[in-house]
């Protein structure tokens, strides 16, 4: 209501100025910063939030109503939540679901995470867009401080946020029949959901080494999506190379098949305002038929540089930027997007079975 | 996979006339579709008997067939035109039911005939039948609503124990839905299910788990050849479970799922569209979702694009018609663009970054006897669409676009019939789904009744009912302002919750323009957004708008010049397709002749809110605030050079605002010629002064003046209210007293802002009533260089006293001698000058005897624009738009646009159709008070045969064989004679009311029954004709009103006569014209000819 409402302003470093009302964590500095993503999709705002994927980053919902069904604990995507900000058109101040057990506000709350609801979501898409992923920066801080915050800011390029999210310890999940380690480069539970149907899984830290990995003879290995520039997660191209050559069954997803193509001597380059959403097209090469799947990257594996190592198997088809290969010699391979859903469309979830198959020796 | 080469030529299906349940969203699908479809180089040939559509205009399609759409008829057309395939999926129930009666006489869909495209017989007949439906989706692992059926109460109890409590318990054969219960406990079900039992004629009840109270959603499938399959748009229901999702207030996206239960009801839908094996295309599934466990049943699926698709493709902007026509002809959804980004490829689901919100509209007002109660059987007859940013905002706006009087979620002066409710009495209504549920809930809100009440009332999910209460709250603080006072933060809030410029003025008891003023000093003006499919993700290439309060604006600057176009809003009796035609069409001249055009309207069924129909489309409501919002958008997107603006072409909506605009900026004839023609004073002095004569006649704002004109010209008169369509409440009044309860209606209604409401700016038009005279309607152009075209003259078949739009009527006049058409051609050049028209214009003459009376003149499009241009070959829409910017006739006749009208060779009936067979317990009876919801035409040699044909396509069965049974009032009976005697020639037998009988029977005529009245039979042993049509013994009915006071006789057999579905006519003018067309049947049988053959291109 219009009585409690902290108004404050969103600052890009272009010097774009949005207004808006603070909702959520309301940080001490009166300041919450970070490189400013819009993600497209109309359901599963919890999952988003809590995907590790987003360190760094301040979410902006393109979807007008946001907290309408609540949260509840089963479909958080990690411990935690690792991103920056939510920006919202609007927050439910009433959840309704059966399933539902806290308000979005409470849960952003909880996990710290600040907020700002009521702006023009869309003119701030229309402005990420064409101008590229910004900096930003909001809260109740002057103007002035929020634009020095968000010029700041390292954005996601070059900053290794991925031992900021990976588990500090190796833990198992799941009972299947084969034994899967899956690094954690920022993983999602419900990537870990679809892997314990078909096996064990030990997840182990982002620097684990090869010889670890190998050592638990696994029947497969897995590398796991997570936030941002693959070249700063530095030792893990080594030891995915070894792995790989070693004979290991390996599945990657989004950061994990960036690494796995880097591994290789492929190339990633970062997209203008990356793919975040539900809704993009997908070809499967060797069907030709077009799943829609579910996207979150802001970096992206230059094809041209992998193709005396893998062949191509899925291309997106808004862009044509590359979303899946195999390798040639290998008993690998990865796509950039997230057959696993959670949030989106469960078209792409046969990926699993391929794994499966993989390990299978197939 | 390309395009198929293997087939060149296809025949599509038309739904045929707009009738409760199925309206524009198909002339929109099938317009689409034949524009795609000949865009790839195919042959069209389209069969419609509805020639108020836009798909029927004759460039639409190589061959177009305004025919009567039956199995015999298209049989006609597929011998005739040997298509080798025909698509049925675009012609709503109708096109479907059709397929499948020439799939099932072998004539369609077998080897040696022609491919059904689409969807094929196996997954219509999957698709339709509930049994075989049921089956399917519990194959595939799908929830559906368990039922049994039950003859006694040992049987009732073995089904429920079957399925379990709460069941829903209905009779079967009962019409309406009388007897159907919800038992939730072992004892309501035993008293339901006995009473059930006892009200079937067959003893049979339907137990079923009862849902109602679930939340419903539905989902919006494509898939292609490929089996590429993709979610358009997800659409949840506001009322639960129990309306039905047409008579609904519809919300997109679904807005109170989870991930988790929205990808599982998108794995159903996906799973659903491939079991029951629609191969490509558009196909629709229903949900209900048990909002206590997420418990998830299918209800249904439409094998074919829908209503809903249509509310799909509007809200999205996603094609959904267009690109399943590709999809038949074998294009997959990644060979085809997104039309609206131009770079990325349709196979993906659109995203959305607004709320789109649809509400339904009745007319239950026109339709005395019926109860008002929403249930499973769809009962509105249009709907109006609102996309806001928010939920709260496009619900205001939706309600506003409504046009009934009210200015958004109540704050208006609607609201004071909830003053005298308590709350126990207001939640009593509420509980009940109305029209009228929606103002209710929110006035409970207002009086602070908790969510959790309401919501146990009326099972709306809390979320909805919070942002309800949203606007409520706001209300409240706003009232603590005024208009003064008002912050421009404040300001600002209001109008993103949607608040009108109106309601506002109410809420501060200050004028509309007041608040208009303060809001535009406070710099609080709406932005116009863009419907992109993908939220902004890619630039947008289709300019498709809508207003909201946010920072930015994306109406993109040019300098060409502009025509705005206002459309007709949510269809309604009165007004509907007709005049969305002659819009379109107008924005088609008018883009050819080089203009940017414009167009405003929240209809979502049309084929104007169609994103390429104009060069830019706001999706708004039709109010002085939203489209002054427009004009001043567009001025300031060229620059500071107002657009023109066309107020005559879309009915009573648009002129209605001709007053607020200004008048400069008007195209075509001026608001001060509208308020001439409107204004009776001044209009009884042109017509005195052209020496044209009127029926007596006056104004009156009170009884007492309105008693005084009575007196003067003489019972019975013509008791109307100015500025309405569609006869809105006008009737014929034989004395005092009937007058007195017309007045106090119309003065009620005034006070609530209704429609037709009387109020001093409003007098009650008060005319001598000519009985028997002849109607006629005539439709005409003027230029400004004074040139007169009129278009066509048509006679209707019923006498005056019937509205115009329910009467039949006839191109070329049937009856009306040579220099009475002369006569009339004479009187609408005249008038038309007199009024200075520049456009269009429509006028009402009564014939009677030698006398041509004018009844009135509308310098506007009228409802026969598109009749006559199908039947005369003349695009009268497209030329008196040119004219209305500027053109003469003269000119247009240079550049080809407008040529010689087609006659002589071909007559040509347009036929109303009736909604009666939903309102079992409506009158069927014809007065002035339009109540049809569409029309059809018939063409043919001659006029018998037309007339037949119109009644053939409006779905009346015209008798062959059996027992006609006659009614006549007295002045028809000589009529009468003549129609008994062509009866008997046919061989036909005859039963006839004992007065009727009498007659007959004194010039020799046999009746074969004769019937008692009501009043007669009682204690005798006389038939019963309620009785006779009951049991099957009547297969026609010709029976004529009384007059008013003494026709309950005739009501009774009426309502007999549409209960049972045996088809009736309420004129003696229809009958005759139906036996003679008979006659000529007899004689060779009907032929199919196109209306290209007919119009010699």
């Amino acid at each position: 209501m219009s009585n409690n409402v902290q108004e404050i302003a969103l600052v890009l470093e272009d010097g774009s100025v949005f207004e808006g009302e603070a909702i959520g964590h309301e940080p001490e500095s009166g300041i919450a910063a970070g490189e400013v993503v819009f993600n497209t999709t109309m359901t599963g705002y919890q999952e988003v939030i809590s995907d590790p994927s987003y360190a760094g980053q301040i979410i902006t919902f393109t979807t007008a109503h946001v907290g309408n069904y609540g949260t509840t604990g089963v479909d958080s995507e990690s411990r935690g939540t690792f991103a920056r900000g939510v920006i919202v058109r609007d927050l439910a101040r009433r959840r309704s679901s059966w399933r539902s057990e806290e308000d979005l506000d409470v849960m952003l709350k909880t996990h710290g995470l600040p907020g700002v609801a009521g702006l023009d979501t869309r003119r701030l898409t229309r402005l990420l867009r064409d101008s590229g992923s910004l900096r930003g920066a909001f809260g109740t801080a002057a103007e002035g401080d929020l634009l020095a915050a968000a010029r700041a800011e390292t954005g996601t390029s070059g900053v290794d946020l991925v031992s900021q999210v990976t588990t500090p310890a190796p833990y198992t999940y799941g009972d299947g029949r084969f034994s899967v380690v899956a690094y954690d480069f920022g993983i999602k539970t419900t990537i870990l959901r679809c892997l314990s149907d078909i096996a064990h899984v030990t997840v182990v830290p982002a620097h684990t080494s090869a010889e670890e990995v190998l050592a638990m003879s696994p029947d497969g290995v897995f590398l796991s999506n997570g936030p941002g520039d693959p070249e700063m997660v530095l030792d893990a191209t080594r030891n995915i190379r070894n792995i790989v050559e070693a004979g290991i069954p390996t599945f990657g997803i989004c950061l994990g098949h960036q690494l796995l193509s880097r591994a290789f001597d492929g190339h990633t380059f970062k997209l203008p305002f990356g793919h975040h959403g539900g809704n993009h097209p997908v070809r499967h090469l060797a069907t030709g038929t077009v799943e829609i799947t579910s996207q979150n990257h802001n970096f992206c594996v230059d094809p041209d540089s992998l193709s005396s190592v893998a062949d191509i198997t899925h291309v997106n088809l808004n862009d044509n930027t590359n979303e899946g290969m195999r390798l040639k010699k290998h008993r690998a391979f990865s796509v950039q997007y997230h057959p696993e859903a959670g949030p989106g469309p469960h078209d792409s979830r046969y990926l699993f079975a391929q794994f499966e198959e993989l390990m299978e020796g197939k | 996979m390309p395009r198929r080469n293997d087939i060149h030529n296809i025949l599509i299906i038309g739904s045929g006339p707009i009738v409760i349940g199925q309206a524009c969203e198909f002339d929109y699908s099938g317009t689409q579709a034949c524009r795609v479809l000949k865009a790839e180089g195919y042959r069209v040939v389209l069969a419609n008997s509805n020639p108020a559509t836009i798909m029927t205009d004759p460039d639409f399609a190589d061959r177009t067939y305004i025919e009567p759409l039956t199995p015999e008829i298209l049989a006609k057309i597929i011998e005739r035109e040997k298509p080798d395939a025909v698509l049925p999926t675009l012609g709503g129930q109708t096109g479907l039911n059709l397929a499948m009666a020439l799939y099932e006489k072998g004539l369609v869909g077998v080897p040696g005939t022609p491919e059904l495209i689409g969807a094929n017989a196996e997954a219509i007949a999957t698709a339709e039948d509930r049994d075989k439906f049921k089956q399917a989706m519990i194959e595939i692992g799908l929830d559906v609503p368990r039922s049994g059926i039950a003859h006694d109460m040992t049987e009732a109890g073995k089904v429920l124990e079957e399925i379990g409590l709460p069941v829903i318990i209905r009779p079967a054969y009962i019409l309406g839905g009388r007897g159907t219960g919800i038992a939730n406990t072992m004892e309501e079900f035993a008293k339901l299910a006995q009473a059930g039992l006892d009200a079937s004629p067959i003893k049979e009840i339907l137990i079923e788990t009862s849902i109602v109270g679930w939340k419903e959603y539905e989902l919006e499938v494509m898939r292609d050849k490929a089996d590429n399959c993709v979610i358009i748009c997800s659409i949840e229901n506001f009322d639960p479970m129990g309306v039905h999702t047409g008579d609904s207030i519809t919300v997109a996206p679904a807005q109170t799922l989870s991930d988790v239960e929205y990808q599982r009801m998108r794995d159903a839908a996906l799973a659903c569209i491939r079991r029951v094996g629609v191969e490509t295309g558009g196909s629709n599934v229903q949900f209900a979702l048990n909002p206590a466990n997420g418990d998830m049943v299918v209800i249904e699926m439409n094998p074919r694009v829908s209503r809903s698709s249509a509310l799909a493709s509007k809200a999205t902007g996603f094609p959904i018609a267009k690109i399943a026509a590709k999809l038949a002809v074998g294009y997959t959804l990644d060979e085809i663009p997104n039309d609206i980004t131009k770079m990325t490829p349709a196979s993906f689901e659109p995203t959305i970054d607004y709320v789109v919100t649809k509400i339904p509209r009745w007319a239950f007002e026109k339709l005395p006897g019926t109860s008002g109660v929403l249930g499973t059987q769809m009962q509105s007859v249009g709907e109006a669409m609102a996309i806001g940013r928010t939920f709260p905002e496009s619900l205001q706006k939706g309600l506003r676009s409504l046009e009934q009087g009210r200015l958004g979620l109540n704050c208006d002066p609607g609201e004071d019939l909830y003053a005298s409710l308590d709350d126990a009495a207001l939640l009593a209504k509420a509980a009940v789904a109305t029209p009228e549920r929606i103002f209710q809930v929110g006035e409970a809100l207002r009086r602070g009744i908790g969510i959790d009440t309401v919501h146990d009332v009326t099972k709306i999910d809390p979320w909805f009912l919070d942002q309800m209460l949203m606007i409520v709250d706001e209300r409240h603080a706003l009232a603590s302002v005024s208009v003064d006072s008002v912050s421009k933060s404040g300001m600002r809030r209001a109008k993103r919750l949607g608040f009108s410029d109106a309601q506002l003025a109410h809420l501060w008891s200050t004028g509309e323009s007041d608040v208009r003023d303060r809001r535009e000093s406070l710099g609080v003006v709406p932005t116009y957004k863009t419907v992109d499919t993908c939220s902004a993700e890619f630039a947008a290439q289709t300019p498709y708008h809508y207003s909201t309060y946010e920072d930015e604006t994306e109406v993109r600057t040019s300098d060409r010049p502009r025509v705005i176009i206002l459309g007709s809003g949510p269809n309604r009796i009165g007004q509907g397709i007709e005049f969305d035609y002659c819009c379109v069409h107008a924005s088609f001249a008018l883009r050819d002749a080089g203009f940017e055009t414009v167009m405003v309207n929240c209809n979502p069924e049309t084929v104007s809110t169609d994103y390429d129909t104009s060069d830019r489309l706001y999706f708004e409501p039709l109010t002085r605030e939203d489209v002054l919002n427009v004009i001043a958008a567009e001025t300031a997107a060229a620059g500071g050079t107002p657009p023109k603006v066309i107020v005559s072409l879309g009915g009573q909506t648009p002129l209605k605002l001709s007053g607020q605009i200004d008048a400069a900026l008007i195209a075509g004839t001026s608001p001060h010629s509208i308020d001439l023609a409107e204004d009776r004073e001044k209009w009884n002095q042109l017509c005195e002064s052209l020496s044209i004569p009127q029926p007596p006649g006056g104004t009156a704002v009170t009884l007492d003046e309105a008693g005084a004109v009575a007196q003067r010209v003489g019972f019975p008169v013509l008791v109307r209210p100015s500025y309405v369509l569609g006869g809105r409440a006008m009737q014929i009044v034989h004395d005092m007293s009937a007058l007195e309860r017309a007045m106090e209606q119309l003065a009620a209604d005034g006070s609530l802002g209704k429609e037709g409401g009387l109020s001093a700016e409003r007098p009650v038009l008060i005319d001598r009533f000519l009985a028997d005279a002849t109607e006629v309607d005539v439709d005409a152009i003027r230029d400004h260089t004074g040139e007169v075209l009129i278009g066509g003259v048509m006679e209707h078949v019923e006498e005056a006293g019937v509205h115009s739009g329910d009467s039949a009527c006839a191109i070329p006049p049937q009856t009306l001698p040579a220099w009475v058409v002369e006569v009339i051609h004479e009187y609408t050049s005249s008038i038309a000058r007199a009024l200075d028209v520049r456009g269009l214009i429509n006028v009402q003459f009564a014939v009677l005897g030698t006398t041509v009376f004018v009844i009135e003149a509308n310098p506007r499009a009228s409802r026969t624009v598109p009749f006559v241009a199908k039947a005369t070959g003349v695009p009268l829409a497209k030329v008196a738009s040119r004219v209305m910017l500027g053109a003469t006739l003269r000119e247009l006749r240079e550049e080809g646009l407008l040529t010689p009208p087609v006659s002589g060779g071909h007559v040509s009936v347009k036929e109303a159709v009736l909604p009666f067979n939903r309102f079992p317990e409506v009158d069927t009876a014809l007065g002035p008070e339009m109540r049809s919801t569409g029309e059809v035409m018939g063409i043919d040699k001659t006029f018998g045969r037309a007339f037949v044909k119109s009644q053939t396509a409006a779905g009346t069965v015209l008798p062959s064989s059996g027992t006609v049974f006659l009614s006549l009032n007295d002045g028809d009976k000589p009529a009468g004679l003549v129609v008994a005697r062509r009866l008997r020639a046919l061989g036909l037998g005859i039963a006839a009311t004992t007065g009727t009988a009498a007659y007959l029977q004194k010039f020799g005529v046999t009746v074969d029954r004769v019937v008692g009245k009501l009043s007669e039979i009682e204690g005798s042993s006389m038939d019963n004709a309620v009785e006779l049509v009951a049991q099957g013994e009547i297969t026609f009915v010709v029976n004529t009103p009384h007059g008013r006071g003494s026709r309950e006789d005739g009501e009774a057999i009426r309502k007999a006569a549409n209960s049972n579905r045996v088809s009736s006519v309420t004129t003696v003018e229809a009958a005759l014209a139906a036996v003679n067309g008979l006659w000529e049947q007899r004689e060779s049988d009907d032929e199919v000819c196109s209306l290209q053959e007919y119009h010699g291109r």
